[in-house]
């Protein structure tokens, strides 16, 4: 059984300047995984090059056994990849329910696209509430609601959240760990990279550190959780 | 004042024309942020492409039969040099630093002024370009030039159809969404290659019907038209808003009456009276562009600029 994406050996540079240097990981079916690292990590450049947004210099992606590096990005959410990118990227001036159907744009099932949206408005009660309202209007927790509900409407096998807690308060961050818990729960595949460690790693089956484009350091999220130099580095403890 | 209505007819008229072709330069920059001084061109080639249209129809045809004809010539011909024009010279300079692709379309600009007027029979010089006989039709107080009913049914058609395209259709939507996150929009999957040929192909289209009611109303059509048309229809652009649509048309509108009013009034503002008139028509444009820049640089229905980002 081979996993449902395997990265070997990315290598990603904004001209000159290599930000991923050799990165290999794999994320399971079923399973949590999560990149954690410290700013400019490339993290976010990972995954923008899993969706085809940029394009790595070497390396191999395989989605599903199959190689997804030389995929056009609109194609990539077709093979069953969603992104729910960094900074939430919601379309401002459009409705939450205009946001929540362009997650669905290359589906053509109508009736399988109105469940999907009552899905996230169950989900996300303050999305039903909004419906019909400007996207730009709502705070920044209830932006990254949507750009998960968003990013759920193509029904993707594997959901990859970049940093869903920055920026949010507390509880909102409590809200949109305990979804991801939910999603995993009904059976949805996560990619997630997270600044917060110690949230992150709790609800991780599987984990990777990244230092200045490289892994230096994997293993299930409870190992990391107790790692000696994650604890020091992430978690704030001397 | 008693011609006061005349003049706000004619300025309308102007500014439907206007608008319909800033239109192009609104769609496309508010897509890909490009100011596409090439657009003009593309206007003045709708021109030659109805004419070509039209004197490849058999001898006396009647100009009724003729129009959509002709409208289509002239859509073909503009469509296709937008389209060109974005394949060939704008896309492979889309992660160029901003001045290279300006620069081309300034360049483009003016090698489609010298193509027409190198290679198109007979152009050199201005050619005349079909008219419908007959007198003003008469309504009360004004008039209206018999030509200038092309405009009238025509511009407000396109608008309804543009305004029905991007608010109910799949690639409507498509099109929204690239405007406002390029990136994002990938990741749901549009084609935003795709949706760009869109944008330049529908402005294109869009000038050359702007083109027909341009050679309708003034008997002709030359080489150089796109230069003051463009202009004034960018300023049209800047006016509304650019990157909206309906800025687009009621910036026309509102420079259309403005250049028309000017035109007939400021010479009789005492201390004037040498501003006034013909000479000084196509001046009042660029006056409100500037006024417009220091005062309100966003447009009347613009929004500011952090939030577009
Ligand atoms: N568009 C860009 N052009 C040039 N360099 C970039 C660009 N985007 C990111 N970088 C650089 O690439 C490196 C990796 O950045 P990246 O955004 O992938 O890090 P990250 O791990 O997501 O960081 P953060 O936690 O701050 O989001 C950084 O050194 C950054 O400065
Ligand atoms: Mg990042």
């Amino acid at each position: 059984m081979t996993a449902l994406l395997e990265v070997e050996d990315l290598r990603v540079a904004y001209g000159k300047i290599e930000a991923v240097k050799g990165v290999s990981f794999t994320v399971e079916q079923g399973e949590v995984t999560t990149l954690i690292g410290t700013n400019g990590a490339g993290k976010t450049t990972t995954l923008r090059t899993l969706s085809g947004l940029l394009r790595p210099t070497s390396g191999k992606i395989l989605f599903e056994g199959e190689p997804i590096d030389a995929v056009p990005a609109h194609r990539i959410v077709a093979r069953g990849l969603a992104h729910s990118p960094e900074g939430r990227h919601i379309f401002p001036r459009m409705t939450i329910e205009e946001n929540l159907l362009l997650g669905a744009f290359l589906r053509r099932d109508a009736a399988g696209i109105a469940e999907d949206v009552e899905r996230a408005c169950t989900l996300f009660p303050i999305l039903a509430e909004r419906r019909k309202q400007a996207a730009g209007t709502l705070s920044g927790g209830e932006q990254q609601m949507l750009a998960m509900g968003r990013a759920l409407m193509s029904r993707p096998r594997l959901l990859m959240l970049d940093e869903p807690s920055m920026g949010l308060s507390p509880l909102m961050m409590q809200k949109i760990m305990a979804t991801i818990v939910e999603l995993r729960a009904a059976g949805t595949t996560i990619l997630l990279v997270e600044q917060n460690a110690q949230a992150a790693l709790s609800l991780s089956d599987r984990a990777y550190v990244m230092t200045t484009g490289r892994i230096t350091l994997s293993g299930t999220g409870a190992d990391l959780l107790h790692d000696e130099s994650v604890r020091r580095q992430y978690l704030g403890e001397d | 004042m008693h011609e006061l209505p005349q003049n706000l007819a004619n300025g309308l008229m102007l500014g439907l024309m206007y608008g319909l072709i800033a239109i192009g330069y609104t769609m496309v920059y508010g897509i890909v942020q490009l100011i596409n001084f090439a657009h003009g061109e593309i206007f003045m080639i709708g021109g030659f492409g109805a004419l070509t249209a039209y004197a490849a129809l058999p001898h006396g045809t009647s100009l009724w039969l003729a129009l959509p004809v002709m409208i289509i010539g002239g859509v073909i011909a503009s469509v296709l040099t937008a389209t060109a024009a974005e394949r060939f010279a704008y896309r492979p300079l889309r992660t160029a630093p901003r001045l290279a692709p300006l620069i081309t379309a300034i360049g483009l600009s003016i090698a489609l002024q010298q193509v027409v007027w190198a290679f198109y029979p007979n152009a050199k010089k201005a050619l005349s370009f079909p008219q419908f006989a007959g007198d003003p039709i008469g309504l009360g107080s004004f008039h209206l030039q018999r030509n200038d009913l092309f405009l009238l049914v025509a511009a407000p058609l396109c608008m309804l159809v543009l305004a029905a395209f991007v608010r109910l259709t799949r690639t409507g939507r498509a099109m929204q969404a690239t405007a406002q996150d390029p990136d994002t929009a990938k990741l749901m999957g549009i084609d935003t290659d795709r949706i760009i040929v869109v944008a330049f192909a529908l402005g294109a289209g869009f000038a050359a019907v702007a083109a027909v009611a341009h050679g309708l109303r003034y008997g002709q059509v030359d080489f150089a038209m796109g230069f003051l048309a463009g202009l004034k229809a960018f300023t049209a652009a800047v006016l509304g808003g650019i990157g909206n649509i309906y800025g687009a048309m009621l910036g026309g509108l509102v420079l259309g009456v403005a250049e028309s009013l000017a035109t007939a009034y400021v010479q009789d503002v005492p201390g004037m009276h040498q501003l006034g008139g013909g000479a000084w028509a196509n001046v009042w444009a660029f006056v409100l562009l500037i006024v417009v820049l220091l005062v309100r640089p966003q447009g009347l229905l613009g929004e500011r600029v952090a939030d577009r980002v």
